[in-house]
């Protein structure tokens, strides 16, 4: 009763591809949970409208996959017809918000921060692909990203500089993330294979400037600048946490169920 | 101080603000009044009243100003205030015969 699963291409190009639009669904994914439960309602609004931005460059991203592999797989059989496994988002945008639901906004603003800017230095490189099309892409998702950044980068400084309750949690928030962003930063095949053939940078060129943005933020908000730690994770090469199951459960019901529906 | 009052001042405390919105729809047009949101600053209030206001291309600039900072006529005045214009139609220049160069006035 349940539909097949589909296998997707280990080219690299593929592969670089699937890691920027996965971790823009999957992020998407979890911010949409903040929908109708936001602090406030102005809020809530806000935070769905990056939700949906996000949303957005995943299909963008998943229908280039699409043509670029040559298999007929369209962005919604990529976005919801994958095994866990075939997901190539890095691992932060897949931990849960918080402790219960929605989860802590802390956590979720400052997530947000990090790969909002990571998102940013890497549309604006986006605009100069060899790709025609993943350059159209970014020349339209490097705005969105901005505005994400700015919004996110906000948040973190009023918390982060804010009540002894706010800027806790901020903290906590801060030691449980950072071990996280090591991964956006590591160059493999994949992004050296892009980097050869001009179509996206390598990741560990954005490590610096990511940190001066994040360093900068982090003083203005008063939050200490977190030390490097040995540990590194592995969602983009497809090996995830145990949150992954419960998130594609959630994304996969439908599809899974009602084979090609819409609305 | 009565149980009315503090529980006014608490909500005061906890509550953000109130600002009015104002979106310009395209260059070269007014600002238009286009409803309210809650924020705890100036820049706060500008960034959602982009995201509640403006998610459907409605426009290219936004004003917020604090409702506090409205000095609105008061609705007791509306009689002596607006009633009287109610027949004076000679306001409008429309009893005057144009000259035909002067075009669409």
């Amino acid at each position: 009763m349940t539909t097949p699963s589909i296998q997707v291409q280990q080219a690299p190009t593929v592969q670089y591809l699937l890691r920027l639009g996965d971790t823009a669904l999957i992020l998407g994914q979890r911010l949409g949970e903040w929908c109708g439960h936001a602090p406030v309602l102005e809020e809530d609004i806000a935070l769905s409208n990056i939700a949906l931005d996000l949303i957005g460059q995943s299909r963008a991203l998943l229908s280039r996959v699409g043509q670029l592999e040559g298999l007929g797989h369209h962005e919604d059989q990529l976005a919801f017809l994958r095994e866990e496994r075939d997901y190539r988002n890095v691992t932060m945008a897949e931990l849960p918000n918080g402790p219960g639901r929605p989860g802590d906004f802390a956590f979720t603003v400052l997530r947000n921060a990090m790969l909002a800017t990571w998102f940013r230095l890497l549309w604006e490189r986006l605009g100069d692909s060899s790709d025609s099309e993943l350059a159209a892409i970014a020349g339209k998702a490097v705005k969105e990203a901005r505005y994400h950044q700015q919004h996110s980068c906000d948040w973190v400084v009023r918390l982060g500089d804010g009540t002894e309750e706010s800027a806790r949690r901020m903290r906590a928030a801060l030691d449980t993330l950072w071990r996280y962003s090591a991964e956006l930063f590591e160059s493999d095949d994949v992004d050296a294979a892009a980097a050869a053939n001009g179509l996206g940078p390598r990741w560990d060129a954005l490590r610096e400037p990511w940190l001066a943005e994040m360093r900068e933020l982090l003083a203005e908000a008063k939050l200490p600048m977190p030390a490097d730690t040995a540990f590194r994770s592995t969602g983009k090469r497809g090996v995830h946490t145990e949150h992954m199951g419960y998130i594609l459960a959630d994304m996969q019901y439908l599809q899974r169920a009602y084979p090609g529906g819409v609305w | 101080m009565n149980q009315k009052q503090n529980a006014a001042n608490q909500s005061s405390l906890n509550e953000w603000p109130l600002w009015e919105v104002f979106v310009r729809s395209k260059s070269g047009l007014d600002h238009k009044h286009c409803g309210s949101l809650h924020a705890a600053d100036a820049p706060m209030a500008i960034q959602l009243a982009r995201d509640v206001y403006t998610r459907r291309l409605e426009g290219c600039s936004v004003w917020v100003v604090r409702s506090d900072q409205i000095v609105a006529s008061d609705p007791a005045d509306k009689g002596m205030y607006f009633d009287p214009m109610e027949d004076k139609v000679y306001r409008h220049p429309t009893f005057y015969k144009l000259p035909s160069e002067v075009d669409h006035m």
